[in-house]
């Protein structure tokens, strides 16, 4: 589904790879934990796979999509097959939870009526029942990552990426997230997660891939967070 | 493509920086309206042109017995007007030679002053100069030949090219247009940066959305059109401001001055409706180009 080959990126003015020959594969259906300390690289991976970012040397290819030979005008097709979730819930905040859904169906066209039948759906998915006409801020943090994950998951893609999806939310909360997350997974959705948060990590049990300056430091079947922890 | 999505957006952005849009209009609306007075004018400037060029003479004044010129011996003989209407004949330049005697001359006068009748009480019929009025085959090109011709010969009194008299006017009318045009290609240029301003103040306003967008898979056109439509429809709403002027200019200024005219020089409602076509296109390019170019800076994929 992911599949970096010798993968270097180097953004301009730095003299140190932001990733450096990284070489992986990441199966359709898996589930996958990208950790590592700020500055490590993981967010440089996430963007590299929804091109938002180009890689200097190597091989990306994403969804059978060769992302060094995808035309501009095909990337907005490629982005239709990832969800994102982000840690700061990036909802739009004077639009309800139904319409901050029904926000990704609309800018990429689907009819009014798939809308309004999917939505809810999804919204009940991820435990938001009753609460689709709520506003963004009348939602505490873990509420509005559901919507964010929603939004993410409404258009089924074939893969989800998360960054820090519990960064901003406490222990006990990061659990129920979690466990949308697994559900989407259950679906044969590919999820990646880049994440801090060793307690999730080590209670998931799932594949680990370690980064530490741009280098894989470990790739870890039913791994945890970290030796040292 | 869902249209209501996209007008719902479009209206949200034109009112959220309301007093850009509005800046944006008037500037549109004025820049657009003295264009299309600079090209009023020079439609105008060329209906008269054409008008007159066609009906301009040169007229030879000739000696006569009053006369107050010291080349002036007496009135022209006989033989002088004939020696002068032969030399005339044979230029390939003119046309027709008519000679006017002091009576048709005179009779002429009365008619054009028949309302004033104080001019006509002024003079007498031996104050009129009889004169030969030259039809020339291009008025414009061969003025200066013909009238060197015959300026100095002997029985000549003075020579007087309507070109000259109408000279004057067409450098005032000339003037006045390539002012109007200075402008308006000034407050083009304003409101070109205008556009541009509004677009990327929209664009961050919404910046947002058009990121969730972005991240979702919304193509570039459906991210763009929002915008773009913003820039053509403040442009467009600037056009209707800009053609209500110039209907103004044209029914109160130029429908004036052709007061000052017994004979019709005046534009028609077809020229003012060519122009007002013109300045739509113009103001819809302008805008429409300017906001793609900065969305093309500002919202990148």
């Amino acid at each position: 589904m992911i599949e970096f080959q010798n993968v270097t990126k180097i953004y301009p003015n730095q003299n140190r790879a932001a990733l450096e020959n990284v070489d992986m594969t990441i199966n359709k259906g898996e589930f996958v934990f990208l950790v590592g300390p700020s500055g490590s690289g993981k967010s440089s991976f996430l963007r590299l796979i929804l091109r938002e970012e180009r890689p200097n040397d190597g091989r990306i290819l994403v969804a059978g999509n060769d992302l060094a030979r995808l035309t501009n005008w095909k990337v907005p097709a490629l982005r239709r097959k990832i969800g994102c979730v982000f840690q700061d819930f990036r909802l739009l905040p004077n639009k309800t939870v139904e319409q901050n859904v029904a926000f990704a169906l609309e800018v990429i066209g689907k009819p009014r009526r798939f809308t309004k039948r999917v939505v809810p759906e999804v919204l009940d998915l991820v435990g938001l029942e009753g609460k689709h006409d709520r506003m963004p801020d009348q939602l505490s943090g873990g509420e509005q990552q559901r919507v964010a994950m929603a939004r993410a998951f409404v258009n089924r893609p074939m893969i989800l990426l998360a960054d820090e999806p519990t960064g901003n939310i406490d222990p006990a909360t990061s659990i129920g997230i979690m466990k949308v997350l697994d559900r989407i997974n259950r679906t044969g959705t590919t999820v990646v997660m880049a994440t801090h948060d060793a307690a999730i990590v080590d209670s998931m049990r799932k594949r680990v891939i370690e980064l530490e300056y741009g280098k894989v430091v470990r790739d870890q079947n039913r791994g945890v967070y970290g030796q040292a922890y | 493509m869902r249209s209501n999505f996209v007008w719902q957006e479009i209206w949200v952005g034109l009112r959220r920086n309301l007093t850009m849009t509005i800046a944006l209009i008037v500037v549109v609306a004025i820049s657009l309206s003295l264009l299309g007075t600079g090209m009023l004018f020079v439609k105008q400037v060329d209906s008269t042109r054409t008008y007159w060029q066609s009906k301009v003479e040169i007229s030879v004044y000739l000696c006569y017995a009053d006369s107050a010129n010291p080349t002036c011996h007496g009135a022209a003989t006989v033989a002088q007007t004939q020696q002068l209407e032969q030399t005339l004949h044979a230029m390939p330049q003119v046309e027709s030679v008519t000679y006017v005697s002091q009576a048709q001359a005179w009779a002429l006068y009365k008619q054009a002053f028949s309302n004033d009748q104080s001019y006509v009480s002024m003079l007498k019929q031996t104050d009129m100069p009889p004169s030969l009025e030259i039809k020339l085959v291009n008025p414009a090109a061969d003025y200066n030949i013909v009238s060197s011709a015959v300026t100095g010969a002997s029985g000549v009194d003075s020579v007087i090219d309507e070109m000259n008299i109408l000279d004057k006017f067409y450098r005032l009318l000339d003037g006045l247009r390539n002012a109007v045009v200075i402008v308006a290609l000034i407050l083009v240029v304003a409101a070109v940066l205008l556009v541009a301003n509004t677009i990327r103040l929209s664009a961050f306003n919404r910046r947002r959305e058009t990121g969730i967008m972005r991240l979702v898979g919304a193509s570039n056109f459906y991210i763009q059109l929002p915008f773009l439509l913003e820039g053509v429809i403040a442009g467009l709403l600037g056009w209707v401001l800009a053609s209500v002027l110039l209907i103004g200019v044209k029914s109160l200024l130029l429908n004036n001055l052709q007061q000052y005219f017994n004979y019709n020089v005046g534009l028609s409602t077809g020229d003012l409706i060519e122009v007002i076509v013109l300045a739509m296109v113009i103001g819809v390019v302008l805008c429409g180009v300017t906001s793609f170019l900065t969305l093309r800076r500002y919202l990148r994929v």
